[in-house]
This record gives structure tokens, C-alpha cells and sequence, in this order.
């Protein structure tokens, strides 16, 4: 029993990113009918955001401190980081700490800045062609900002740490009655699963509740009334893509702790978030959420010891095996509605 | 000729040409001059532009023909790989086993992957085709190293049976076709100039005119004109008695079997096979190829692989110090602010360049360097017809005032 | 026994009966017209008919086979051919290529590997193509792309494209729609010499009356996916319910 609990814990958190980056694939498709092969890309932007912040916290003045010396007997040159300079030593050290948390402030312009940038300057030329064209043109540009990123940051990855008040786990395992320290699991790990929910929670809420979202939900339906209406889409699809960019950048940023960003992450997670919006069902927003939080799940589960000496391997294609395998057996996914993309 | 109508043949004849006076016609700069550097005639680099050339023609004739986008032909790339070194490993260091088990190897993985993917088209049908393809990488990687070998790639050893060939002494073995080796380069001097003239890369460029000469003969055919009325209208294929099913897994084998020879051959040439080879940006990089060329154009997919793979060679060649020199007639602030800006486009930063250019292409240029050319063509015509008609007015008033 | 034989087949989409226990006999070697409101379920009965959708229930027999269950194009391979409402052809194709694909369709069968010859060298099929093109009078365009043709040239290219095949049953849906005057009466003129020159039943959904007057030996008259009455061109005019259907119709 805690064997599967541990597993069902370990997958949330991969699942949680598969949801958020799926939920904006989905949206993108939903609304403006084009497949975007950059949206790993801006999740990977999101990430560096972070990186980012973090740089520009630890920026420090050097100073010569006369009252200690080092081994050779000349004065130390210190280190102080200019927010430790401003805000005195232990406020500055704690922002830098919490660094990750504070890069959402700053993730949330950019990344909509970027959405908007994209979607103006690019996507809106493609709206009319055909998908091999989306997909090409946004796989062109992934390929440009994985590597403008690693121009800038190099290949390696780059350690952000979560917040030492996040550091260390949690015993669920006592909580809920089991031996201590079976079930443990690292606090971020929580907070990023939280997260997600509340980033979810409020794009739905957003789409249910706001004329903005009922209009984006009756063009996701359907395109063409809405745009008979007179209703300008236009602009609302820009906001859109902002959005989702936001998304898939918030994303990217709280991930920094349970990833180190490397310039290849958002190829990475894009594949695996392609199958899962297949899998939850083309243009299904609720189908993207449960599919990335299954599918994080079943990754974890054929990650056991157990399953994998059953069948070696199967941790490493099971997504794909069940993308696979729904594409065939139920080609409308597990929520997307009938004819949608159906051929 | 060959069954072929007169302008097929013309092309036919032209690429032939260039393919086997390559050495000399890639090799415009005498050696040892300032740019050398930009010569494409060493056996290893032209062995690549075949090569890829084979790989962009089979892609070609799936995605050129039937609008099928498969982003997951690196696998049988990667298949066509392993199992030539397997052959080299086993059987003898003969390059023709080896590539015929590569073809043979691509060709049922083909058949396999492509009756499953085929059920689906559009997006589908590339996430079906690019989900397979990131298995088999996975799997390369992961449970398949008795096969496989891992990260560090298949490798020849010196304890590999090779039955046929008998035991090794010495050094390992080198690949050879009926004794003659692929290594083996004669080089010519003349005067300034030094051409190479290397078996591998003859073997290669025989095999891509063959290639070559199949996909037109495709093109031309009742299956070729079926394929592209695949990418027009499935339903009134559907409706007119075909079945289309066939006619797009057929051609999904046959590309996967010009990926499985092009897999072959790069193993021929070097024998290690490595499962990057796999992954799915190197399936990217084929279709850009073709693409960039001119998807379901005949010339196209060569032209693109050419084009890519010797700008691949020559921008990650260029550093910063050649770029100095080059600027070196500027005023020094500018000459490092020229330097500064192309920086991050070379040596390593290649795949930059490479992204926007599929960027570019995608945007502006859908037709590929075809239908650049075609349009610079038509351009300078009207310009002439133009003068024609210029001169004919003139010459009509001269004319009328005698 | 008629070549076509459609018994009681019932199409359900959702809450929308769209045909209701329909029954229909053709007769061999004759022109059968289905009219109706637009709605009526006509398009969704040749849909049945051709393997584009399985009816919930009843059965297809033609020539004695049952049609259900059958792959669309192995439909067509038995003899049926259909023209659709909204013009179906190869629009990236040229005008001889579209025609002579169901030359090649009719040769070869269903798939054929023919990767090494050449279409070129195809003299017959060619042939075929551009006889039957002249006799639609499309033979000068045969170089042109479809899809630069106009609706009229596209409608009767791809009738072209069905009568090439010389199907046992031709399914012809709103065949005149959308065409001038003339045009219409050339279709009219094609139709009848296709008739008077072999054996052929024809299948047709018509708006035009004077289409259906001039070709239709039967007449079926389709509601809210029922048949309401079948009856010849003669007793069909005037006939109340036809009316009533109609009329239904303009109340609308
Ligand atoms: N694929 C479908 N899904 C749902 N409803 C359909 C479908 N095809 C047709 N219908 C409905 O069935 C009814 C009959 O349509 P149709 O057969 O096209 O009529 P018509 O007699 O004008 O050709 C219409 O109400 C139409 O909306
Ligand atoms: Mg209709």
C-alpha cells in the first residue's frame, strides 16, 4: 500500500509540469489551431528566468576587508552581494534564497512579453497553413531559442536551489499511520504539486468566469460563429498565447529546484507533453490535466524495481507505449470530443 | 534513356556529373591558399553529402509524395547503423552484407512501425511516428546495450568473430568491398591544386545515383502519381476503388529503406553506430533537408542535404580568429564589432543558424531552393522579354520616323 | 430483384433520426431519381450506400452482395461510383492525371506496386483519359490543375472521373448544382448518351425538376428520412404528398 502511495507521490510532481506545459499546448490548439513545437521552448525560458533572478541576486561588489587577512597575509577581498549591501545581511541572504519563488515576478511579464512577441511576429502568419508548416516553423524556432539560451548560459546545467525553508521532506508516511520515514517526500516537491493546482484552478476559473474566457471557450468549440459574431478574436488569441506562454514559463520556473535547467529541457518535457495532449484528448483542456497527472503517475509506477525487472525497459517508453495504444484504439484521446481532429 | 523522358535523363546525367567529378569540382581552391578552407572535396566530408543526400531522397518520396510528415525516420537510420556493424562484427568486414542487412533491418522496422502509424494521419500521424522513434532511442540506450552498447556506441573489437573474414591480426580491421578499401584515397596533384579521389566516397556516390535513378523512376510511375493523389484527396481515392493504406505503407517502407542504407553506409564508412544518431532533432534535420531543398521536388532533397551538410562543415569550422582575419581590413573597433555579432552563429553555434534557417525557408520559401531558383529564373526571363520589347518599340519607331 | 436493394435501414446522429426505415429498389438499367426537402436524409443514404457511414440497422444488397460492412473502396471496386454534392477530385492533380487514376483503379485494382513503370508509357490508359475527356468536352484543359477549374468544369470532371470507371450503379448527388442553363442541359445531354450507349443504372438526387423529368424513369420522394412515395415522372407531378413535403419545406 505505501508502495503505491510513494509512487502515486512520485509522479505528481513530473505529472504537474506535464499538465501545466499539456494545458497550454492545448489551449494554443484549442483556440488558435496551431500545433506549437516551441512550447517546450518556453517552458525552458521560464526555467531560466530563475536562473536568471539568481544571477542577478548574487551580483556582488568586491571590498577588501583590512581586519582579516588570508593564508598569504594580504587582506581579503570579500564577496558581498549588493542586495546583502542594500538590505542589510541577513534580508539580502534571504531573498537570494528565495530566489526561485521571486522569479515567478519577473517570469510573468517576460513570458507573456515573449508569448505576445511570438504570436504577433510569427504564429499569426500561420494560422492559415497547414499544420506541417506549424509544426516546422515552431520547430525552427525551438531549435533557435534552445540554442540562444545556450549561447548565454552554456550546456551545462545550472543548480537552482529551492528555498532552505523548503529543503528536507515531509514524513507523509507518519500522517497517515504508516512506519515513520516509509513515506517521505521533499517538501518542494509538494509545494510544486500545489502550485500546478492553483495555476490550473485559476486558468479554469479564468476561462469559466470572465466573458474573456466564455468567448476563448465558445472559439474553441466553435471558430468560425464566434467569429461571425463580430467578436474580434484577434486580439483575444494574442492574449491567449500570453497566456499560455505564462503558463508554461510559471511551470518551468518552480521546476528549477527539481531540475537544474539545461538548454535541452524543453525538448525534452515538449515530446512527452505532445503525447500527453494526444492522450487527454486534442483541444480537451480537463483531458490535458488528467493525462499529464496519469501518465506522471504510470512513469513512476514503471520506474519501480519491481516492474522494471518484470519488464526491463519499461520505464523508458511507457508514455509512449500508452500514447500509442489510445491513438489507435480511441483516436479522440481520453476527454477530446468526438470529430475533433478526428480523420 | 533508362526509361526515363529526355528532361529526366538531362538531370539525371547533370547530377551523375557532379557526383563523380565531386573531388575536383568541390576543390576550387588550391590547397594551402587563404581559401582552402572552404574546399568540400575531402572524401569524408562529400562520403556525408551522398549520404544524407540517400537519406533525403527516401524522405522525399514520403513526405514529398504523399504530404506524410514522419518525424521519426532517424530510427531506421539508426537501425540501418547497427546492423551494419553487427554484419561487420559477425560476418566480415565486406560492406555489402552489411548494407543489404541494414536495408533488410530498416525496411521491417519500417513495415512494422509504419502499419501501426499509418492509421493516422496529419499530426497524428508525425506524434505516432516521433513517439516511436524516441522508444527506440530510449531503448538504444537503455535495456537494448547487449545490442546496442550503450552511451558508448557499437564498436568494432578485436575479439568480434567475423566468421568469413577469419581472425584479425594486428589492428582492428578496416571495411572494404571485395578488398578494396573504403579508406583507400588516391590524391592528385595539379600544380596548386590537390584532388582526392577516395574509394568510400565513390562507393557512396554510385549508391546515391542508384537511389537517385529509383526515386525518379518512383516519381514517374502509376505508384508515384497514386502517391501524390494520396496527398490530394484520400476520400476520392477512397471512393475512386483505391486503397490508400497500401499505397502510404509501401511508401513508408521504401523511405525507411533508403534511411536504413544511408544508416548503412555512414557505418560503412566509419563502423560504429551510436544511438544519437536516433534522436528525433536528427529526424528534424532530414526533413529541413528536404525542405530546404524542395519537398517533392526530384532535386531537392539532394540539393538540401548538400547545402546543409557543407554549411554544417564550414560554419563549425570558422572561429573567432578566422573571422579576424577576414575583418582585418576594418578599422579595429569595427573589426571586433563584426567579429562580436557573427560569434554567436559559428563553430558551435551552428545549430542557431541552422534553426533560422529552417525558420527562413518555412516562411518564405516554401518550395525549397527549387522554387528559389525557379523564381529568380522566371524573374531574369520577364526581365528579358521586357527588353525584347523595349527594343522591338524603338526599333518600331524608328521605323515609323524613316 | 433490383440491382440496388436497400431495406429497412435506419441512421440515428445523436437525437436526429436522419433516415427511418428506408426502403428502395432500383431497377437495373434505369434512371432512378431521389427527391426531397433539403435535410431529408438523401446525401445520408448514399453515404450508406457507398461505406461512408454504417447504418444502425437494415440491409444494402447490390447485385446480390451486401454492401455493409464493406470498405469504401472495395464498394466502388464492385461497381459503384458516386459523384458527390460538394465536388471530390485531385485538386493538386491535372485534369488527365484525375481521369486517369480510375483508369489505373480499374486496371490494377485496389493497390498495385507498379513503382517501376511509367505512366508515360501508359498508351491505353491515356487513351481512356482523353476520350472520355473529349466527350465532356474538357479535353483542351487537359493540362490545367484542378483545382483551377471552374465548379461547373469540377463538377464534370469528376463525373468524368465516375463514368471512366463504367460503374454498374452511378450515384449522382445534386450533380447540377451550382451550373448554368447551359451546362445543365449539356449534363442532361451526357447522362442520356452515357444511358443509350451501355448499360448503366443511375442514381439521382436532384433539386432541378427539369433534370429529373428529362432522365428519371422512378421516382422516390424522401421527408425527414422516410420515403414517402415512389412512383413514375407521370404520377409523381401534382401528387399531394410530394406537395405536402415540399410545402413543409417553404413553411419553414
Ligand atoms: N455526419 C453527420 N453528423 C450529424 N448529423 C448529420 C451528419 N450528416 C448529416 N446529418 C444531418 O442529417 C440530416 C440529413 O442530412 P443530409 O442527408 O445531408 O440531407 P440532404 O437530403 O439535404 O442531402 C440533416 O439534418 C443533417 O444535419
Ligand atoms: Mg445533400
Amino acid at each position: 500500500m505505501d508502495a503505491i502511495l510513494i509512487q502515486i507521490l512520485n509522479g505528481l510532481d513530473k505529472g504537474s509540469a506535464y499538465a501545466l506545459i499539456a494545458l497550454g499546448l492545448t489551449l494554443i490548439f484549442g483556440t488558435l489551431g496551431v500545433v506549437n513545437f516551441a512550447h517546450g521552448a518556453l517552458f525552458m525560458i521560464g526555467a531560466f528566468c530563475a536562473v536568471t533572478l539568481q544571477k542577478i541576486l548574487t551580483l556582488s561588489v568586491t571590498t577588501i576587508d583590512p581586519e582579516r587577512t588570508d593564508f598569504l597575509g594580504n587582506p581579503m577581498k570579500v564577496q558581498t552581494p549588493y542586495v546583502e549591501n542594500w538590505f542589510g545581511p541577513e534580508m539580502g541572504a534571504t531573498i537570494i534564497d528565495w530566489a526561485v519563488p521571486l522569479a515567478i515576478l519577473l517570469a510573468i511579464p517576460v513570458m507573456v512579453l515573449v508569448g505576445f512577441v511570438m504570436e504577433r511576429g510569427l504564429i499569426k502568419h500561420f494560422y492559415k497553413r497547414p499544420h506541417a508548416d506549424q509544426i516546422l516553423v515552431t520547430f525552427g524556432l525551438a531549435i533557435v531559442l534552445q540554442e540562444v539560451i545556450k549561447y548565454f548560459y552554456g550546456a551545462n546545467p545550472i543548480p537552482t536551489p529551492a528555498p532552505s525553508a523548503f529543503k528536507g521532506s515531509l514524513d507523509i508516511g507518519v500522517w497517515l499511520g504508516f512506519d515513520p520515514y516509509s513515506i517521505i517526500y521533499p517538501y518542494w516537491r509538494l509545494v510544486y504539486f500545489f502550485f500546478a493546482g492553483i495555476i490550473i484552478a485559476g486558468v479554469f476559473a479564468f476561462l469559466q468566469f470572465t466573458t474573456f474566457g466564455m468567448v476563448v471557450r465558445a472559439g474553441m468549440a466553435d471558430r468560425e460563429t464566434v467569429g461571425l459574431l463580430g467578436i474580434d478574436i484577434d486580439k483575444r488569441f494574442t492574449l491567449m498565447f500570453g497566456l499560455a506562454a505564462a503558463v508554461a514559463g510559471l511551470a518551468g520556473v518552480m521546476y528549477t529546484p527539481i531540475l537544474s535547467p539545461n538548454y535541452h529541457m524543453g525538448m525534452d518535457f515538449l515530446v512527452l507533453s505532445f503525447v500527453v495532449v494526444v492522450v487527454g484528448g486534442m483541444g480537451s483542456l480537463p483531458g490535458a490535466v488528467l493525462a499529464g497527472f496519469l501518465l506522471g503517475i504510470l512513469q513512476s509506477f514503471a520506474s519501480m524495481n519491481e516492474v522494471k525487472s518484470l519488464l526491463p525497459g519499461i520505464d523508458q517508453i511507457i508514455i509512449y507505449l500508452v500514447a500509442i495504444v489510445i491513438l489507435l484504439t480511441r483516436p479522440r484521446g481520453l476527454m477530446g470530443r468526438r470529430g475533433v481532429m478526428e480523420e | 534513356m533508362l526509361g526515363l523522358e529526355r528532361k529526366d535523363t538531362l538531370l539525371l546525367i547533370a547530377v551523375a556529373f557532379i557526383t563523380l567529378f565531386a573531388p575536383i569540382i568541390l576543390n576550387p581552391f588550391p590547397a594551402g591558399s587563404a581559401l582552402a578552407q572552404f574546399n568540400a572535396g575531402y572524401p569524408d566530408l562529400m562520403q556525408r553529402f551522398v549520404i544524407f543526400g540517400i537519406f533525403a531522397i527516401g524522405f522525399n518520396i514520403l513526405f514529398g509524395l504523399t504530404g506524410y510528415l514522419s518525424f521519426g525516420h532517424a530510427a531506421f537510420l539508426g537501425i540501418g547503423s547497427y546492423s551494419a556493424v553487427w554484419m561487420f562484427k559477425l560476418l566480415s568486414m565486406n560492406v555489402i552484407p552489411a548494407i543489404v542487412l541494414s536495408i533488410i533491418m530498416a525496411g521491417l522496422f519500417a513495415l512494422v512501425i509504419g502499419f501501426v502509424s499509418l492509421r493516422r494521419s496529419g499530426i497524428y500521424f508525425s506524434i505516432l511516428t516521433l513517439a516511436f522513434a524516441q522508444m527506440s532511442y530510449n531503448l538504444a540506450y537503455s535495456v537494448l546495450t547487449p545490442i546496442t552498447n550503450g552511451e558508448t556506441g557499437l564498436q568494432l573489437t578485436l575479439s568480434d568473430p567475423r566468421i568469413l573474414d577469419g581472425a584479425s591480426t594486428g589492428g582492428l580491421p578496416v571495411t572494404s568491398l571485395f578488398g578494396a578499401e573504403m579508406r583507400d584515397t588516391t590524391t592528385l596533384f595539379v600544380g596548386p591544386w590537390s584532388w582526392d579521389f577516395s574509394v568510400g566516397y565513390y562507393f557512396c556516390a554510385v549508391l546515391m545515383l542508384l537511389a537517385f535513378y529509383l526515386s525518379v523512376r518512383i516519381f514517374r510511375s502509376p505508384f508515384g502519381m497514386m502517391l501524390r493523389a494520396v496527398k490530394s484527396n484520400q476520400q476520392r481515392m477512397n471512393y475512386t476503388g483505391l486503397n490508400t493504406r497500401p499505397y502510404t505503407l509501401a511508401a513508408f517502407v521504401i523511405s525507411g529503406m533508403y534511411a536504413g542504407l544511408a544508416g548503412g553506409l555512414l557505418a560503412a564508412m566509419d563502423p560504429l553506430a551510436g544511438a544519437d544518431r536516433m534522436q528525433w532533432t536528427a529526424s528534424g534535420e532530414v526533413v529541413l533537408m528536404t525542405i530546404l531543398g524542395g519537398a517533392g521536388t526530384l532535386i531537392g532533397p539532394v540539393l538540401g542535404a548538400g547545402f546543409i551538410k557543407y554549411f554544417e562543415n564550414i560554419f563549425s569550422k570558422i572561429n573567432d580568429g578566422i573571422l579576424h582575419q577576414w575583418f582585418a581590413f576594418m578599422p579595429d573597433g569595427l573589426e571586433n564589432a563584426m567579429v562580436a555579432v557573427i560569434h554567436p552563429f559559428i563553430g558551435k553555434g551552428w545549430h542557431l543558424t541552422l534553426g533560422l534557417l529552417f525558420m527562413l525557408v518555412v516562411i518564405f520559401l516554401p518550395g525549397g531552393l527549387v522554387e528559389g531558383a525557379q523564381r529568380t529564373g522566371r524573374l531574369f526571363r520577364r526581365r528579358d522579354k521586357n527588353a525584347d520589347h523595349v527594343e522591338s518599340d524603338a526599333a518600331r519607331q524608328r521605323a515609323a520616323a524613316e | 430483384m433490383g440491382i440496388l436493394e436497400v431495406k429497412g435501414v435506419n441512421k440515428r446522429f445523436g437525437g436526429l433520426q436522419a433516415l427511418g426505415d428506408v426502403n428502395l429498389s432500383v431497377k437495373e438499367n434505369t434512371v432512378h431519381a431521389i427527391i426531397g426537402p433539403n435535410g431529408a436524409g438523401k446525401s445520408t443514404l448514399l453515404n450508406c450506400l457507398v461505406g461512408k457511414l454504417i447504418p444502425d440497422s437494415g440491409s444494402v444488397m447490390f447485385d446480390g452482395q451486401s454492401v455493409l460492412g464493406r470498405k469504401p473502396h472495395e464498394i466502388n471496386q464492385m461497381g459503384i461510383s458516386r459523384v458527390f454534392q460538394t465536388p471530390e477530385i485531385f485538386a493538386d492533380l491535372s485534369v488527365l492525371e484525375n481521369v486517369m487514376i480510375p483508369c489505373f483503379a480499374r486496371r490494377d485494382g485496389a493497390f498495385r506496386l507498379h513503382a517501376y513503370e511509367t505512366v508515360r508509357k501508359e498508351a491505353g490508359i491515356r487513351e481512356q483519359a482523353e476520350t472520355m475527356l473529349a466527350d465532356v468536352n474538357m479535353l483542351e484543359k487537359r493540362h490545367m490543375i484542378a483545382s483551377s477549374l471552374s465548379r461547373g468544369d469540377k463538377r464534370r470532371l469528376e463525373m468524368a472521373m465516375c463514368l471512366v470507371q463504367t460503374p454498374k450503379l452511378l450515384l449522382l448527388d445534386e450533380p447540377t448544382a451550382g451550373m448554368a442553363r447551359a451546362d445543365t442541359n449539356n449534363t442532361i445531354d451526357l447522362l442520356k448518351e452515357i444511358k443509350a450507349k451501355r448499360d448503366i443504372t443511375m442514381c439521382i438526387i436532384e433539386h432541378d425538376m427539369h433534370v429529373v423529368f428529362s432522365l428519371a424513369e422512378r421516382i422516390t420522394v424522401l421527408a425527414q428520412g422516410t420515403p414517402l412515395v415512389e412512383e413514375t415522372p407521370e404520377n409523381i407531378k401534382g401528387h399531394p404528398k410530394v406537395r405536402e413535403a415540399y410545402l413543409g419545406e417553404a413553411q419553414v
